[in-house]
């Protein structure tokens, strides 16, 4: 089809409209050929009558009503798909951004997906084992699952991310390959920079697929980067039958952008100026994870998002936890007083570990424990907030032992090295022993068969002695 | 007369020019590919549509098909144990046709048109047929015996009837002849628009009780047959955990599951769950009678406005056959969030943050399609609704919560607070209540117990004077409080842990019938007064907490299964004689 059309009728934001089209599709691709020979790439937001609206994706600086020529492709957005994609580096909008070439493409996949459909999903039972303590024993992450991150600027959510990619491990008899893909949106050089070298440093460059969209780049262009992210992530998982985890980071810049565009189409704004659609455009990306029945590879997500103001009912994290399977919240506190990775135990949940978890996946007192240690971490809490009232030699010794119970399991339990591996062995194993701290009648989630197999005093006792002596 | 075009589309809104064929709330074709749209809005000018499906790479000037009906859903047998999308298309059978992933514009049958039914046919020719009653029936699935209703609003003389046998769902049974004369034909199926509640003879005012096997619910805030429950909560509260329980274990006849906008997992896990889990009624799986609905938050988002009347729909259909249904709806919340999402692109003027001013009585209308019924036919059916609303920012006061709360006469408010304390359910004993509590007084105190209510109440009260209290140790410590004070802070503790919570994976705990829910209340009430008896008499409240009695009572729900109710008694006297050594000690200390 080489159909052109001359110039344009109007310019708004990142927004062009074209006069007297005929036959655009909803959704279609355009290409826009400057006078100076530029391209620009442009997707159908609206048809009214014989009118075009497009949306620009490196932005309409330069366009003006009369030096471009406009071109309909035919092809909603699309980006190539093979197997060489594994080591590879693109922009925000899937173009090649590493000087190695194009890719030979085996197909095009169109970015924005077809919803999964309910019958065809296989429920998420695996684990995969972090190596991290607070994640592997009471967030337990799950292939197929989605776990953002929640956390603030200035807090070490990259550091922990790039030790779930470093140290995550899927079943030991499993021979599937693992891979991850990176999404990069809005994201300063630096911190692009500093996945880039740490995937290097740690040998899993070429088994990395990276979209980088970065804080100086467009951001009609950041608003398709997970979707191109999440295009190749979904081929290589049900076509080349990979286990695949996505890396999509930061969440709320893509928000933030698709704010942006959403205001200079003039829509309706919802809570805080977000689109009212805001919802399902998420949940567009978010439910990309998963897994089909029959066909060996899988879609793990592992989103990050930083709170604006560490403030959780913001709505970029208040409807990415309602459609997530849970959340890893990172709390300022904690990383201010020393501890990595700074874990906020209670707000933090995994919503499909109780399946994935037990006899026959991990151990058979895994949730005895997980469940136990959440329910003591609570009273610590509270025992802690009577302290700051009524000082700490006044509480009741059962409060003092839970003080005491709160500092270990924070220094021992959550604490870990960056290069620190725990095995799920040990994690539990540690969990009963902090948990022995506390008297035998304070453990009332557990019944009394498990309590008696586990509950030890004196690796309890052996435990502070080291830590004494530890400093 | 031209065949109309479409003028404008905006995301799943397609507008045409300059017709006036279609009326308002009608199912229409749009474009080539035939995606199922409905009229939502008409003038002089410009015909509204919303489009059901994916509208990419739809194009302006493509034709728009009238169907002449509105937007309705087929009802016949066949909807039991099916899992259906929005707008009641089959979604194993989309499987069948595209693969993992859903494509648009599929035409596909609704139920098994090639499935035979074992078909008794009720009725002869010349029996005189009014609109609601049964003319033929059979077995849907083993649970279920399945009557096919003459459509409402049709009646007249049976002039055929077929001889009983195996029918499949659009073979003739019957042929009626009207008052003008007119013939029709019935099959095993029939339409129904979904935006039209079907009527019912006379509405009933709710006294039994859905009793759903879960302490806070049954005990403390109870819904009625043919009631209205909202849940809200924020994320990870328990929301969806709340309805699987509710759904798995309440005495309702039918399941209608409602995902509606909700994770896609989840509803795998619903369908999977359901259909191993071994119904105690029927002994058959669960989905024997059960019908989900699954708009996942991915899927289009105007077929998740439609999702919740084709729900409610389905039920008021068995409901007219004598059930009594449940219906599950997570989340209510999304259901607005597509109105508000349509309504922007209508370029409506928006109400309260966003949402269209007509929220409100959309919401009363859905709401008040609930209740008990006479039907049509004389049976009695009921149609329940829970719906979980999932409140932004977990805040409260927001549009969708708060005219929720207007048109529900249940509120089951979910708290983070203790959903971090894994306290499950995590249903805020303050903060909810249930109107319905004296329209059900009588059941429970003629079912269960004469002093059934009086001891919910006292357990209530014990609960609020906890809080009370807890708002005094939060200052200055427990230690100040005096002994009959802090009984009351240990006996609330009992009261939470060991009655309030409930453990949904522990095989006996996860049901918990109203007998024993009843008799451990007895028990917590009859420690507490026997201590505060002994208390008078000077025994030490400390030895009495830490004699082991209190973590007795806790463990009740996990040491007496559910078919032992008689060793309540055992128990009590062991109690009593521990606490009676107490006072012995004291007394020779003395």
């Amino acid at each position: 089809m080489s159909l052109q059309y001359f110039g344009l009728h109007s310019i708004s934001g990142s927004l062009v409209v074209l006069d007297h089209v005929k036959g655009a599709q909803f959704d279609e691709m355009a290409r826009i050929v400057l006078d100076d020979g530029t391209e620009r790439t442009g997707r159908v937001a609206m048809l009214e009558g014989d009118k075009a609206v497009l949306q620009i994706f490196e932005g309409t600086h330069g366009l003006s009503l009369n030096n471009t020529r406009t071109q309909f492709t035919g092809r909603p957005m699309e980006i190539p798909l093979s197997a060489d994609l594994l080591g590879r580096v693109f922009t925000g909008a899937g173009r090649p951004a590493d000087g190695l070439g194009e890719v030979m493409p085996e197909k095009f996949g169109d970015i924005n997906g077809l919803p999964l459909n309910p019958v065809s999903r296989q429920y998420p039972r695996n684990y995969i084992e972090t190596g991290i303590s607070s994640i592997d024993c009471l967030m337990t992450l799950i292939r197929g699952q989605k776990l953002p991150i929640f956390s603030g600027t200035g807090l070490s959510h990259n550091k922990l991310a790039v030790q779930i990619v470093q140290q995550a491990r899927i079943a030991k008899d499993d021979n599937a390959e693992f891979a991850v893909v990176f999404a990069a949106m809005g994201i300063q050089n630096d911190v692009a920079d500093y996945f880039r070298r740490s995937f290097a440093e740690s040998g899993v460059l070429q088994n990395v697929v990276m979209f980088l969209n970065l804080a100086n780049d467009p951001i009609v262009e950041r608003i398709i980067t997970p979707r191109c992210a999440l295009t190749a992530a979904e081929y290589l998982a049900y076509e080349k039958h990979m286990h695949i985890l996505v890396v999509m980071t930061d969440m709320t810049a893509y928000a933030e952008a698709l704010r942006e565009f959403s205001s200079s189409k003039g829509e309706i704004p919802g809570r805080k100026g977000f689109p009212g659609y805001l919802y399902s455009d998420l949940a567009s990306m978010y439910e990309r994870a998963g897994i089909i029945e029959g066909v060996e590879g899988s879609v793990t997500q592992l989103p990050i998002l930083t709170m604006p103001n560490d403030d959780i009912t913001h709505p970029v994290p208040d409807l990415t936890g309602y459609i997530t399977e849970g959340q890893i919240v990172l709390e300022r506190g904690l990383e201010q007083s020393g501890v990595y990775p700074p874990i906020a135990v209670l707000p933090s949940l995994s919503r499909l570990m109780k399946d994935g978890i037990g006899e026959g996946y991990t151990r058979g007192d895994h949730a005895a424990v997980a469940n136990q240690l959440f329910a003591s971490y609570a009273q610590v809490q509270d025992a802690r907030s009577l302290a700051s009232v009524i000082g700490e030699e006044e509480l009741s010794a059962l409060d003092r032992q839970y003080l005491e119970f709160g500092k270990y399991f924070e220094s021992c339990f959550l604490s870990q090295g960056f290069n620190e591996n725990r095995s799920m062995e040990e994690t539990l194993d540690l969990g009963w022993t902090l948990l022995s701290l506390l008297p035998k009648s304070a453990l009332d989630r557990v019944d009394d068969q498990m309590l008696s197999a586990h509950y030890d005093p004196a690796a309890a006792a052996a435990l502070k002695e080291r830590m004494a002596k530890n400093g | 007369m031209q065949q109309p075009v479409i003028y404008s589309i905006n995301g799943p809104v397609v507008k045409v020019r300059n017709t006036d064929i279609f009326s308002m709330m009608e199912m229409v074709y749009v474009g080539e590919r035939r995606l199922i749209g409905e009229v939502i809005g008409l003038t002089d000018e410009e015909t509204t549509i919303q489009v059901y499906e994916g509208t990419s790479g739809l194009k302006t000037g493509e034709p728009v098909a009238p169907t002449g009906a509105p937007m309705s859903v087929t009802l016949g047998p066949g909807i039991l144990t099916n899992i259906f999308d929005g707008i009641e298309r089959p979604l194993r059978t989309l499987e069948e046709k595209s693969g993992a992933f859903i494509a648009d514009g599929l035409d596909v049958p609704i139920l098994d048109t090639e499935r035979q039914y074992d078909v008794t046919v009720k009725v002869k020719v010349g029996t005189m047929m009014q609109g609601g009653e049964a003319y033929a029936s059979c077995l849907e699935t083993s649970a279920i015996l399945h009557l096919c209703l003459l459509p409402p609003n049709l009646s007249g003389k049976v002039v055929y009837a077929a001889p009983n046998g195996k029918y499949r769902i659009n073979d003739e049974v019957l042929r009626l002849e009207d008052a003008d004369g007119q013939i029709h034909s019935l099959t095993l199926c029939q339409k129904w628009p979904i935006r039209r509640a079907r009527p019912a003879a006379k509405r009933l005012t709710p006294s039994r009780p859905m009793i759903t096997g879960q302490r806070v619910l049954d005990t403390l805030f109870p819904i009625a047959r043919g009631g209205t429950a909202a849940i809200p909560g924020g994320f990870g509260t328990g929301k969806t955990m709340t309805q699987h329980q509710i759904a798995k274990w309440c005495d309702a006849d039918i399941i209608v599951y409602i995902g509606c906008g909700e994770r896609g997992n989840e509803m795998t896990q619903v369908l999977e769950e359901f259909t191993a889990l071994k119904d105690p009624r029927t002994g058959k799986s669960l989905m024997e009678r059960t019908v989900l609905i699954a708009n996942t938050s991915n899927m289009p988002v105007a077929a998740r406005e439609a999702s919740i009347y084709t729900g409610i729909t389905l039920a008021e259909y068995y409901r007219d056959m004598g059930y009594h249904i449940a219906i599950m709806a997570d989340s209510t919340s999304r259901w607005a969030e597509a109105l508000r999402e349509i309504s922007g692109r209508l370029e409506e003027m928006p109400a309260e943050e966003g949402y269209p001013a007509y929220l409100p009585s959309r919401l009363s209308e859905f709401y008040e399609r609930t209740g008990a019924y006479e039907t049509l036919n004389g049976r009695e059916g009921s149609v329940t609704v829970i719906g979980a609303v999932s409140p932004q920012g977990s805040d409260f006061s927001e549009p969708v919560t708060q005219n929720t709360r207007r048109f529900v006469r249940c509120f089951w408010g979910l708290d983070k607070a203790l959903a971090y304390a894994r306290h499950y359910p995590a249903i805020n004993w303050t903060m909810s209540y249930s109107e319905y509590m004296d329209d059900l007084a009588n059941y429970y105190e003629t079912q269960v117990d004469p002093r059934f209510t009086a001891c919910r109440t006292e357990i209530s009260t014990l609960l609020k004077e906890e809080q009370t209290l807890m708002d005094i140790v939060r200052l200055i410590g427990s230690d100040v409080l005096p002994d009959d004070q802090k009984l009351i802070i240990e006996t609330a503790r009992v009261i939470r842990v060991g009655f309030l919570q409930q453990n949904a994976y522990h095989a006996e705990d996860t049901y918990v019938p109203l007998n024993k829910q009843f008799l451990m209340m007895k028990l917590i009430l009859h420690v507490y007064h026997r201590m505060k008896e002994l208390l008078a008499e000077h025994v030490s409240l400390n030895e009495m907490v830490h004699s082991g009695v209190m973590e007795m009572v806790i463990k009740v729900k996990y040491d007496i299964p559910n078919n032992q109710p008689e060793r309540f008694g055992v128990l009590t006297q062991q109690i009593d004689s521990m606490l009676n050594a107490l006072r012995k000690q004291k007394e020779e200390v003395l």
